[in-house]
């Protein structure tokens, strides 16, 4: 076990539970997602548990084509692409998803700034299902 | 408590390279990493103006991303130690992803700056297209955060493509911005007999119309090489806006360079260059920083280099920088000060980056054209700034002095820069 609670498995229960976890740092207040056990700012290692809500904008966009294995498992790929991008949260931190709710074929129409909000996607991962991490444009 | 960071750092003493080369850079099935080293290692042989013998190298730093995963081999730098006859000397790999080299040349440097060698072998390998597509993709994607960033869908080309539209929206580059990188390398790549694709953009389409008249189809019609670069059949997306023709290929390469401390460098060469320069840098994740449009490490790492040199960005004559991607060149072209944030792509399509441009940049072609075995990647720069700073570049020689150059070698998403200056004296 890490004697540290702030773990990517501790993080991705979050998710399966359609909660958006991050930590804070209780000395200086830096807020984290995902969750880590020691600030980047002030080095304590005294954090606590935050629930994000979700809501951010869309800092940078990509469609992707030529998909990784584990994508192109959840049937993307050169017919089928998908979008990624960085999502500013209003709590703070950005983060790095899946982005839905854009026409792969424009994604110059959709302007940088746009809001999103979080949504959960269900895809293939090793043996089972995973919960991962999206933003649906709003 | 709080102790001053230096602001300026200094190598105890002083450190040359007295030769450079590299294997040809492309696919070849079959061909094993070891095996392309020993070309990169002959050629930098014969490169020593005045003759060693190898027995006389002392350590060896050895630059490689995944082995392990292209090739099934780890432990890399003993197995080439041993085929180069430099067993039992101390080999090392050094792994910073596509920055393994860069880092691998910084070590060597350190270690002939302590004093404690005198005479070391730096070397680059990466062996990648023994591999479908996919699974180079995913082994890449092992150099950005496989916990958080991966999970994302995020691809290499995802990352830079993320950057570029990042970029577009601050400084309105459009998508002909980076084509103009891409013809660049091309023009620039199709002079370097190294290079795996040596080939400009008007011999692709050449090529391409005449291989549908043999095959009795009707020929292609582009009016001109941004027409066919903007054509999505001949050059397909793959993650917007980055196209087949923005994306440095999957290779196999070998690089190697000598060496010495700088007072015995006259008994190696007579040209050697001096290491004037040095800075490396590191970062968090991509979604994790200030900013999309700039890599703080290669800023940082510059900065670094610059102070170490005493030199500043306008004094560089010509610099190989790491486009990956083609908007990875321009944003290298500002976070080394070669022209304001913002103003890179203008640079770009005004020519300045040219071989007859006011900053010649990746005059070998560069990742793009060149190939970009990711290992050997760092170091085979510094081949290309040997070649012209000695003159040696061929038809592709910059006219005039060079007598400062610039290397600038990234990992990953710029989670590692690592930056070198050279003085020819």
């Amino acid at each position: 076990m890490a004697t540290n609670e702030f773990t990517r498995a501790a993080y991705q229960q979050g998710l399966g539970e359609h909660r958006l976890m991050g930590s804070r740092c209780l000395r200086c207040g830096s807020v984290y997602l995902p969750p880590r056990g020691l600030c980047r700012a002030c080095h304590s290692d005294e954090m606590e548990w935050v629930e994000l809500n979700g809501v951010g904008k869309l800092l940078a966009l990509t469609t992707i084509h030529i998909a990784p294995t584990a994508m192109l498992y959840a049937g993307y790929g050169r017919e089928n692409p998908y979008c990624a991008g960085i999502v500013r949260l209003e709590d703070g931190p950005a983060i790095s998803a899946q982005i839905l709710g854009v026409d792969a074929s424009h994604p110059e129409a959709v302007p940088l700034g746009t809001p999103c909000r979080v949504e959960y996607v269900e895809r293939p991962a090793g043996e089972g299902v995973q919960t991962f991490l999206a933003f649906r444009l709003e | 408590m709080n102790r001053p960071i230096k602001n300026s750092r200094k190598l105890s003493r002083d450190v040359a390279i007295v030769g450079a080369g590299m294997s040809k850079f492309g696919a070849f099935p079959g061909i094993s990493s070891r095996d392309l080293f020993l070309d990169a290692f002959q050629e930098m042989r014969l490169s020593v103006d005045r003759g060693f013998d190898p027995r006389e190298i002392e350590a060896l730093y050895i630059g490689n991303f995944s082995s392990d995963i292209f090739e099934g081999q780890g432990h890399t730098a003993a197995i080439l130690a041993d085929w180069t006859g430099l067993t039992p000397r101390p080999a090392t790999r050094v792994e910073d992803a596509c920055a393994s080299s860069g880092v691998a040349l910084r070590q060597g440097i350190l270690a002939v700056a302590s004093g404690l060698y005198d005479i070391v072998l730096v070397g680059g390998i990466e062996k990648m297209t023994d591999m479908p597509t996919s699974q180079v993709t995913d082994a890449l994607a092992t150099a950005s955060d496989t916990l958080y960033e991966v999970p994302a869908g995020f691809t290499f080309p995802g990352f830079y493509a993320a950057m570029a539209t990042a970029y577009m929206h601050a400084y309105g580059a459009s998508v002909e911005s980076f084509m103009r990188v891409g013809l660049k390398n091309h023009e620039n790549g199709a002079l370097n007999e190294k290079a795996q694709f040596g080939a400009t953009i008007r011999q692709v389409m050449d090529k391409k119309i005449a291989g549908a008249l043999a095959k009795g189809r009707p020929a292609p019609q582009w009016e001109d090489e941004l027409a066919f670069l903007k054509d999505e059949r001949a050059n397909p997306v793959i993650a917007w806006p980055m196209r087949l023709f923005d994306c440095s290929p999957i290779s196999d390469g070998a690089t190697a360079l000598l060496l010495v401390s700088a007072e015995i460098a006259r008994n190696f060469s007579e040209a050697p260059l001096y290491v004037v320069g040095s800075g490396q840098a590191s970062d968090a994740a991509l979604h994790d920083r200030d900013t999309l449009t700039a890599l703080c490490s290669a800023q940082l790492a510059a900065r670094e280099a610059y102070q170490m040199a005493g030199v500043s960005a306008r004094d560089i004559k010509i610099a190989e920088v790491h486009d990956c991607f083609t908007i990875a060149e321009i944003i290298a072209t500002e976070d080394l000060g070669f022209f304001p944030a913002g103003q890179g792509y203008r640079a770009a399509e005004e020519g300045l980056t040219s071989r007859q441009g006011s900053k010649p940049v990746n005059t070998s072609g560069g990742l793009k054209s060149k190939g970009h075995p990711v290992g050997a990647s760092g170091a085979g720069q510094v081949v290309e700034v040997w070649k012209q700073m000695r003159g040696e570049a061929g038809a592709r020689q910059v006219a005039g002095t060079l007598d400062l150059a610039l290397t600038h070698n990234v990992g990953g998403t710029g989670q590692t820069s690592v930056v070198h200056i050279f003085e020819r004296r």
